[in-house]
Formats: C-alpha cells, sequence, structure tokens
C-alpha cells in the first residue's frame, strides 16, 4: 500500500495522524468458510419478558439481546414462549410450507419465461406468516416486497397473487405493476412500492388516523435492515414516538441488502433494533427464523399498542437464502453455503421440529403437507395460466388510461383516442 | 368585518412584505358570520376555508411546521386549533418527507389531511412520497388505495427572500401523472380552491404566491402595496363555497392578445397590459392540472396572439408546456410567435430580486413584440 501523500502540514498540525476511511466488508465473500463467530446470540429462553407497559428506558437491553424460544431439541423454552395451541402451530406451518412451495413455482415460472420478475423470501417466511396471523385483516400492514407469507397466511387466493404475477387480465391490478408488488385491502395488505422505505412513514400515518378518529386497528410495517439508511425510516420513527403511533415497526434485518452486507447500513456497529432507542421508542430483537419468538414478539407490541402505548420497533434477525431476485447473482459476492450455515437454522424445518417434539406432528404429515402445498400451487397456477402469462393475456389497453385521477382529464381522453382504444 | 392587516401601512409605503420574518403580526383568524360576505385578505380567506371545512368534515385535519398552535408562519391555520381541537391541527417535526408521508398514510385510512409545507423551497425532502407514492396511489393499486391530500405550501418571489424563499416549483408537480396543482390568485379564488382541493379525491399540490397573501402585487415594486381591500376578488363570503378544479378565469377580456398567467403573475400581467397599453385579454389559469384548455384556446384563436408569463424559471417551465399545447391547437390563427415571459434560468438571486423578477416592463415588452409580430 502506497503512503498517502500529503501536502506540507501547517505549523501546529504536524503531529496529527493521518486518517483513513472505513468501507465495512463482510466476514465471507464466495469461496469463502462462512464465518458467523461475530454474532453474538443468546441462548433460547435467556432473555426476560418485561411487562408490555415498560417504559422504553427501562428496557433498552432488549434492543441487544436476542429473543428465542425455541432450543436446539424443537423445545419452547422461557418467558416468550407463546403457549400456542397446536392448530394454530400446523396451521403456521402449512402456511409456511405454502409460501415456499409458491415461491418455488413462481421463480421456476420466471425461469420458463412466464414473467419478467420474482422475489422468493426462502427463510423469512416464520416472520410474515406469524405476524399475518397475530393481527387482523382490519389491521393494515405495509409491507416489503418479501411479506408474501402474509397475503398466504390470510387466505388470500394464489391464483390472484399469479396473475398480478403475470400481469394478466385478471391482474387485481390491471397490470400496473412490477410481478409481486400486490396490493389487497380486504386483506390487510397495502400497496407495495418499488421505493424503498417510503411505506413506514405512511404506516405511522395510518396509525395516527387511527388514533384520530378513536378506532381500534393498528398499522403494521416492514422495512429490510439496508433501507433503514432510508431518511423516511428515521421519519417514521420520529412520527411514531412524537404522536405515540399505534404501530409495530418490523426491521426485517436478513443480512444482506442486494449484494451489500448489513454493515452498509451500519449494521455492524450497532444492531438495528437499537436504532429505536434514540428515538424513545421500545425495541425487541427476535431470531425471525423461530416461530414462536416472532409471534411472541408480535404479541407483546401488539399489547402495547392496542392499550395506547404506542409503536414498537422490532428486528427480526434472520437470512436471506435466496438471491434478492431473479435478476440477482449471490454466488458473485457472499459465500455459497451461508445460508446453510447459518445458525439459527431454517425456521420451517424449526417448526417442524417443534410440532413433533410436541407429538403433535409427523415426518409423514410434513411430507403430506408439502405434497398438498405442490397441489394448491399447481391448482392455482393452472387456473392463473389458463388466463394467460405474462404477454398472452393483459387488461385492455384502454385502462392503462383509467385511475390515473378519480375522474378522467381531457389529455387522458385525448392520449386514449391517440392510442386508438 | 375589519381588515385585520398583517404588518402596518408604513411597511407597505417602505416597500417592506410580510413573508417569514412576520411572526407577531396579529392574528389573521376570521369569526365565520354565517352568510356574510367582506373583504379578506388571501391569508384569512385561505384560513376561513380551512376553519369552513374542518367545522363541516371531522376527517379533514390540518398539520404542519408551526402550523398547530400559533397558525404557521404566515398564519394560514390560526386558531384551527384552538377553534377545532389540538388533534385537528397540530404541529409537526421539521421533517417534510414524514409530513407528507403520513398524510398519505391518513389518506389511505380515509381521512382528507391538509398539510402544510412551510416554504415551497422546503418541499423536496417529500419529492419522493409525492412523486411515488402519492401521485401513483390509486393507479397502482387497481383503485384499492388513493391519496386525497392537500399539501399546501406558499411559494414564489417578490419577497426578498433569496433562493431557499423564492423558488417557483409547480413544473415539478404539473409533470407528475396522478398530480392536481392549483395556484390561486386572490382571496376568492383561494378560499373556493382550497375548498374544492380539500374535497378532491386525488392529491393536489395547491401553491400559494406568499406575494399576494397581503395585496395584488402588481409588480411595481417601488409603488406602494395596495391593500386586498380594494379589490372585487376580496369580497370573500364567510361560508362554504366552492371554485371547481380546472377552470381558468378571464380576469381581463381583450382583443389584442392573450396572456397565459397564473399566480402573482396575473396582477404583473395586468399592470403589463396597461403599461404597453395594449387590449389584452388575460386568463388567470388558476388550476394547472387540470388544464382549461378549453377557454385558453377560444382566446388565442380570437387573439391571434399568446404571451406566457410565470416567475419560475424558463426551460422545462410550465410555460414551456402552455406553449406546446398553443401551438399544437392554435398554429393557424397564430399571427405571431408565442412568447414567454419567466424567470431566468439562474438559481432565485437575494440582491437581484427585481431582475428576476418578471415584472410589468418585461409584459410590456413581450406584449409590445408580439403586436409587431414577434420582431
Amino acid at each position: 500500500m502506497t503512503e498517502p501523500t500529503t501536502a506540507a502540514a501547517p505549523a501546529g498540525r504536524a503531529n496529527r495522524q493521518p486518517l483513513s476511511l472505513r468501507v465495512p466488508e463482510p466476514s465471507g465473500r464466495p469461496g469463502d468458510t462462512p464465518d458467523f463467530s461475530h454474532l453474538k446470540l443468546d441462548e433460547p429462553g435467556a432473555v426476560d419478558r418485561p411487562e408490555a407497559s415498560t417504559a422504553p428506558a427501562e428496557m433498552r437491553d432488549h434492543a441487544f439481546r436476542l429473543i428465542r424460544v425455541l432450543d436446539d431439541q424443537g423445545r419452547a423454552v422461557g418467558p416468550w414462549d407463546p403457549k400456542l395451541d397446536p392448530e394454530t402451530l400446523r396451521r403456521g406451518l402449512k402456511a409456511m410450507i405454502l409460501t415456499r412451495a409458491f415461491d418455488d413455482r413462481m421463480h421456476r415460472a420466471h425461469r420458463q419465461g412466464k414473467t419478467s420478475f420474482y422475489m422468493k423470501c426462502t427463510g423469512e417466511e416464520a416472520i410474515a406468516v406469524a405476524q399475518g396471523m397475530i393481527l387482523s385483516r382490519e389491521d393494515m400492514g405495509f409491507p416489503t416486497y418479501r411479506q408474501q407469507g402474509l397475503l398466504i397466511a390470510r387466505g388470500y387466493p394464489l391464483a390472484a397473487m399469479m396473475n398480478q404475477i403475470y400481469s394478466n387480465a385478471e391482474d387485481p391490478i390491471k397490470g400496473r405493476q412490477l410481478p409481486i408488488m400486490y396490493s389487497a385491502k380486504d386483506h390487510g395488505f397495502f400497496t407495495i412500492s418499488g421505493n424503498l422505505g417510503t411505506q413506514v412513514p405512511q404506516a405511522v400515518g395510518w396509525a395516527m388516523a387511527s388514533a384520530y378518529k378513536g378506532d381500534d386497528k393498528l398499522a403494521i410495517t416492514w422495512i429490510g435492515d439496508g433501507a433503514t439508511a432510508e431518511g423516511d425510516f428515521h421519519n417514521a420513527l420520529t412520527f411514531a414516538a412524537v404522536y405515540r403511533a399505534p404501530v409495530i415497526l418490523n426491521i426485517v434485518n436478513n443480512q444482506w441488502a442486494i449484494s451489500s452486507f448489513m454493515g452498509i447500513a451500519g449494521g455492524d456497529q450497532t444492531t438495528f433494533a437499537s436504532k429505536a432507542i434514540g428515538y424513545g421508542l421500545p425495541a425487541l430483537r427476535v431470531d425471525g427464523n423461530d416461530f414462536l419468538a416472532v409471534w411472541a414478539a408480535t404479541q407483546w407490541a401488539e399489547e402495547r399498542a392496542r392499550s395506547n402505548q404506542g409503536a414498537t420497533v422490532i428486528e427480526l434477525f434472520t437470512y436471506r437464502g435466496a438471491p434478492h431476485s431473479t435478476s440477482d447473482d449471490p454466488s458473485r459476492y457472499r459465500p455459497g453455503d451461508e445460508h446453510e450455515k447459518w445458525p439459527l437454522g431454517d425456521p420451517v424445518q424449526r417448526l417442524k421440529q417443534h410440532l413433533i417434539a410436541l407429538g403433535e406432528w409427523s415426518d409423514d404429515q410434513q411430507t403430506e403437507a408439502e405434497t398438498d402445498a405442490v397441489a394448491q400451487v399447481r391448482a392455482a397456477g393452472k387456473e392463473s395460466e389458463a388466463i394467460g402469462t405474462l404477454g398472452q393475456s393483459r387488461p385492455s389497453v384502454k385502462t392503462m388510461f383509467e385511475e390515473v385521477y378519480a375522474t378522467d382529464d381531457w389529455r387522458l381522453v385525448e392520449q386514449r383516442r391517440e392510442v386508438g382504444v | 368585518m375589519s381588515e385585520q392587516t398583517t404588518f402596518t401601512e408604513s411597511d407597505r409605503a417602505d416597500g417592506i412584505e410580510p413573508d417569514m420574518v412576520d411572526q407577531d403580526a396579529a392574528p389573521a383568524s376570521v369569526a365565520p358570520a354565517s352568510g356574510g360576505v367582506g373583504p379578506m385578505n388571501m391569508i384569512q380567506a385561505l384560513n376561513s376555508a380551512l376553519h369552513v371545512k374542518m367545522a363541516e368534515d371531522p376527517d379533514v385535519l390540518s398539520f404542519g411546521e408551526d402550523a398547530g398552535y400559533f397558525g404557521g408562519v404566515f398564519r394560514v391555520t390560526d386558531q384551527l386549533q384552538q377553534k377545532h381541537g389540538l388533534t385537528r391541527s397540530f404541529d409537526a417535526p421539521i421533517s417534510e418527507c414524514g409530513i407528507v408521508a403520513a398524510a398519505i398514510g391518513m389518506g389511505a385510512y380515509g381521512l382528507r389531511p391538509v398539510v402544510e409545507i412551510q416554504f415551497a423551497d422546503y418541499i423536496y425532502p417529500a419529492y419522493d412520497q409525492i412523486v411515488s407514492e402519492a401521485a401513483k396511489m390509486r393507479y397502482r393499486s387497481g383503485g384499492q388505495f388513493t391519496s386525497p391530500i392537500v399539501v399546501r405550501s406558499p411559494y414564489g418571489g417578490g419577497i426578498f427572500g433569496g433562493q431557499t424563499h423564492s423558488q417557483s416549483p409547480e413544473s415539478l408537480f404539473t409533470h407528475i401523472a396522478g398530480l392536481k396543482v392549483v395556484i390561486p390568485s386572490n382571496p376568492y379564488d383561494a378560499k373556493g380552491l382550497l375548498t374544492a382541493a380539500i374535497e378532491d379525491d386525488d392529491p393536489v399540490i395547491f401553491l400559494e404566491p406568499k406575494r399576494l397573501y397581503n395585496g395584488p402585487f402588481d409588480g411595481w415594486h417601488e409603488k406602494p402595496v395596495s391593500p386586498w381591500k380594494a379589490q372585487e376578488l376580496a369580497q370573500v363570503p364567510t361560508g362554504k363555497y366552492v371554485e371547481p378544479l380546472g377552470k381558468a378565469r378571464v380576469v381581463r377580456e381583450g382583443a389584442d392578445v392573450t396572456i397565459l398567467a397564473y399566480g402573482t403573475m396575473v396582477w404583473v400581467s395586468l399592470a403589463g397590459a396597461e403599461h404597453a397599453g395594449v387590449d389584452a385579454e388575460v386568463i388567470d389559469l388558476r388550476t394547472l392540472v387540470p388544464l382549461d384548455i378549453e377557454t385558453i384556446e377560444a382566446s388565442v384563436k380570437k387573439t391571434g396572439r399568446c404571451v406566457i408569463v410565470h416567475e419560475a424559471p424558463r426551460t422545462s417551465g410550465y410555460g414551456a408546456e402552455l406553449s406546446a399545447l398553443v401551438q399544437e391547437r392554435c398554429f393557424y390563427h397564430l399571427e405571431a410567435p408565442i412568447a414567454r415571459v419567466t424567470g431566468w434560468d439562474t438559481p432565485y438571486p437575494h440582491a437581484f430580486e427585481w431582475e428576476y423578477f418578471p415584472g410589468p416592463e418585461r409584459v410590456a415588452d413581450a406584449l409590445k413584440s408580439v403586436m409587431s409580430g414577434g420582431r
């Protein structure tokens, strides 16, 4: 390395040390052995559970701990065990299995040229599924593009999702958005934006509106670790704290923002949960691959919000198993087997193991559930593809000019005429 | 109702305007006497619109920086909090992005928030939320979600505000599909148009020419400022009325040339026509989107000449769009090239206020040029 050239230092500055610029780097690159030695993981059951009414200043440690419920044997341990009945657990597991099956098929559909784009949520299924089950459809979710599990857990028709992905004639949003940018108001699923972070302060505004009206509905939103660097995120936390908005602010820390590891968003200097502290908000940091821990933390935040005590920030610590999108190739920037080696495992396998440990599930039932999920997805695929995949079918061209405004103005009328539709 | 000025007549004589230093001003609030009509300045008229709508519709609320208890640095939201309650008119953090984003979330819920961006020059941190979110909401969600919000903001120059308190960013919004852009030029329209904007189901960028807040400034900056009360368009009903969006107002009928203007430039254009001694038809666009193309087209076809006046820089300004539309629709009626009188393609300069700000002399020059066939 060459010495930086320095101009002659002015008098009095000769003894100052030359500065150097830090650019953070991940612990492993392609070809390296995955190294997770920097992670500080609490043992399952080790983190205490404060009352939901605890003042944020009294629970700052929670922003640096990691709430875990499931241990290595699949047992639920410690104060955060939500003590869910087996039926709820089975529903959760099946929704996660279905989400994964859906992802697999749509990823393949992209490879087969049936659509232009797809994004999987592999490894993150527990988050949207558990949270989608806890909150109701009347509460509004402001998702990113990796919360498809929310729709699936709520029974939104898979064929409607596919119709959106294919921009076909039955696409609920009329072929206007990139695949997977769903909108499903009646399922508590806000229209997804491709611009990162914008949904978080909107969720706060929605929650403020609910409080303004004396309503009982909550907002819940998600943002990735990378997008927490956007100003929108920080504006949202300010507004949430100032107006005590009934909102749950999730940060899905899946370690990677396309090719940038979470350190590029400052995540190797502190935890993402700890961002909440400066705003006076309570924070929980949770193993996002542990269905029970996600459930328990969300329930805690829900209790707090429903009792008018305002927002909670939850960091969901997980790992993005899949490429960012169908346009991405992670083998170019991270160790190939990093996901397999992730010390917090796979959310589907862990919930399965738990149910088996409870005597409420078996390998056969798992196989049956997986087969059933594939069949459901196949049936939906058949239904959607009968309408058409991308380019085979689409909404009428005249709809391109509709709903820009509540009422079309003369420009749109003229331009539609110009197109001849 | 008595005229409440927010600064003294001697200030006016000195050419001093209220703008951002006018923080000890008397409240502008209007005591709504039902059924009455009285003189209001533009601040009072806007304030009256907010009072009337908030009294009528519990889903209307107002917030912005200093816009709560204090009533805004220009006093437009004066007494809203005191009259309608803390949760209906409140101060916001200094976060334009957060203000607009919160309004979008509220709009998606079903409220009709009216937010204030303290100066239009500060609106850029909210630009992504306005452009990528509010404007696209109805379209991208297939009509499931909408953004019935109003973003109010004082804009424009002539107040020695320098580059950060004088800009005219309207064309940054007229270019965006899904937004409506409204700019009133007098108290009567200000109230009626703001009422319409609040009731509109789409996002409205409502730009208030702050040089007009306290009087119809015509660009003769060395002359004493005349107050609004002398103007017919300052006779404002205290109750509710609506001026529909998308309708221009012909403020002066004329035969020789059509002037297209909005905001402060309406008054400058009138003064410019008088100075030139030209029988100009002056059209106040009032809403840039949707645009009243019929009124424009009919007028230019009648006069055969067109001058476009705005404060914003010329390149890609709204005048470029107007010029294209007139050319496309009225080419065979034109007897001279269309002329534009605009701000220059520079940042807004503090020391050169009156060289930058289009005044009546520049308008008069353009009119004379157009009358002589553009030569």
